[in-house]
């Protein structure tokens, strides 16, 4: 990977991207890249912004300065249209799956089969019923609405729906929690497969070390609106760097101090 | 001596609020608009939705017309009854349903039917993240969600309230034949042949304008709610308020523009 970052331009770049809520400020000046074909995985606590930065790139939110570049155009100025075409090589896992609550399981999956490619519904279906396996999923949820699903289950049909159309760029926000840790780990291989066999560039948030460290070519960690470090499995184990030793080793002692005030 | 000017403040942010309400609105419907009128189209959205609006609306609409016939014509009855009544409330009937009472109660009672459960539906796609869902489908929400509810909603008012109409005359006929004794036949051809073109255009014009007005409101407070179920609650709220009130401001401008001008 460190050979490639000289050569390759990035898949992503988000230069100097700041994000605030009222004048709560979530990202600050980030700087990201993600290089074409890789996994990236970015860790970081709660709260720190990981969701957002995801979707500042996939324009759900408008961040107020930076730029965000996919293959190297500014997507925060290109026209509408302009936008949906780089937008349509995307495919994104919400943290809470977010399913279309008034369409069956596998009508979620083929969503985009179905509206933008206009696929007839049986040959949807199977494709559909293909990657329900892929996560785990046998075929008779298909016919399930989502509000019968446990919440696990909910999260593979949205990862399910993310893969669907074996998109350039993928999107996994938290993939692997709220599940058991073999299906974890079934979701994990599917994941680096997804990346090896299609080519594709994964974007995964997580607070799953061994996920991380089983899916992520680099790893970035995310602190206080930045991107603090950014390296390989290997190098994560070596650093120096006591925000990212803290983080992986699970310590409340350190540096990163959590704002919860204990009664004695 | 200290001059207080906290109401200047106030007025101000009163003020400044209602041009940001109204200039967001402004937006929302010129993109709606634009979505409206360009492809693709989600014909089978759009044939849904027709079906919620009109079918399932029927009823509501047919029992209030149905009745506002029925107490117009006895209380011009009342009113007129030294003078000869049977032409006059046979008039009094066709004009106040055709051209105002129809087209408003069917314009209000499918805000409330439909016009909050639009607010609500929406409402919660935007609370659970379905809406940004849909665009990272490459699925326009705007095409996919409000065009084809606002398309129904202005091509279905007016069939519904034609449908409106035909009843409340129904009603007024039932009272005046079956309650006050006018002739049967005297009373249709004193509807009849008075009926103006204008009565039912302004009766149709007015009905597609409500119909946009109720699923534009009701697509707009859903698609702004956010912060969980009181959010979804509010916009409910406030897709039926603001429709009901901006469905009579409107009926006044409309009767205004088309039998003033
Ligand atoms: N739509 C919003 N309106 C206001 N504040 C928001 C909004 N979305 C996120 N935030 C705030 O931004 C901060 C970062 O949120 P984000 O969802 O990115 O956290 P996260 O890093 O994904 O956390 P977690 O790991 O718990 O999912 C939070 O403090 C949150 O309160
Ligand atoms: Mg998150």
């Amino acid at each position: 990977m460190k050979t490639q970052k000289e050569t390759v331009s990035p898949k992503i770049r988000m230069t100097d991207v700041c994000k605030a809520f009222g004048n709560k400020k979530v990202l600050n000046h980030l700087n990201l890249d993600v290089y074409p074909g890789e996994s990236l995985v970015v860790i970081g606590g709660s709260g720190t912004g990981k969701s957002v930065t995801i979707k500042c790139i996939l324009g759900l939110l408008e961040p107020e300065s930076g730029r965000v570049e996919i293959d190297g155009k500014n997507v925060l100025e290109l026209s509408g249209k302009e936008r949906e075409k780089v937008l349509s090589q995307f495919g994104m896992l919400f943290q809470n799956a977010a399913l279309f609550d008034s369409l069956s399981v596998w009508e979620n999956v083929a969503f985009s089969l179905i509206q933008n490619q206009h696929m007839n519904k049986a040959e949807a279906r199977k494709i559909a019923i293909k990657k329900l396996a892929q996560v785990g999923l046998k075929s008779d949820v298909a016919d399930v609405y989502p509000a019968d699903l446990s919440g696990g289950m909910r999260k593979r049909v949205g990862l399910a729906r993310a893969i669907a159309t074996n998109p350039a760029v993928i999107f996994f926000d938290e993939p692997t929690t709220g599940l058991d840790p073999i299906m974890s780990d079934v979701i994990n291989d599917l994941i680096k497969d997804t990346v090896k066999n299609l080519g594709a560039t994964a974007l995964t948030i997580t607070h799953d070390m061994n996920s991380a460290r089983k899916i992520a070519d680099r790893i970035a960690m995310l602190y206080e609106g930045k991107i603090i470090w950014v390296g390989t499995v290997d190098e994560l184990d070596k650093t120096t760097n006591p925000y990212v030793r803290q983080f992986v080793a699970g310590s409340a002692k350190g540096p990163i101090q959590m704002e919860v005030k204990v009664e004695k | 001596m200290q001059l207080d000017l906290s109401f200047v403040d106030k007025l101000g942010r009163v003020v400044l609020n209602f041009f940001r309400a109204t200039g967001k609105l402004g937006i929302f419907c010129g993109q709606t608009v634009y979505h409206c009128v360009t492809p693709p189209f989600y014909l089978k959205a759009v044939l849904a939705q027709m079906i919620e609006i009109g079918f399932y609306s029927l009823p509501v609409v047919a029992l209030t017309t149905l009745f506002s016939g029925m107490v117009i014509a006895l209380q011009t009855y009342e009113a007129v009854s030294q003078f000869s009544a049977e032409g006059a409330v046979a008039m009094v009937v066709r004009v106040a349903v055709i051209r105002e009472l129809a087209p408003v109660m069917a314009g209000l009672m499918v805000a409330g039917r439909i016009g909050a459960a639009m607010a609500a539906e929406i409402g919660t796609m935007r609370v659970t993240e379905q809406i940004d869902a849909l665009s990272t489908l490459s699925t326009n929400p705007f095409k996919y969600l409000i065009a084809p509810r606002v398309l129904a909603g202005v091509v279905m008012l007016p069939i519904l309230v034609l449908i409106g109409d035909v009843i409340g005359i129904c009603g007024g006929y039932m009272i005046g034949v079956y309650k006050l004794d006018f002739n049967a036949t005297t009373y249709l051809t004193n509807t009849w042949t008075y009926l103006k073109p204008m009565d039912i255009i302004s009766s149709m014009t007015k009905a597609g304008v409500f119909g946009f007005i109720i699923t534009l409101l009701g697509c707009y407070n859903g698609f702004q709610s956010q912060g969980g179920a009181q959010g979804v609650g509010r916009a409910t709220t406030n897709a039926v308020v603001s429709s009901s009130i901006l469905i009579l401001i409107f009926n006044y401008i409309l009767t205004e523009m088309l039998f003033n001008a």
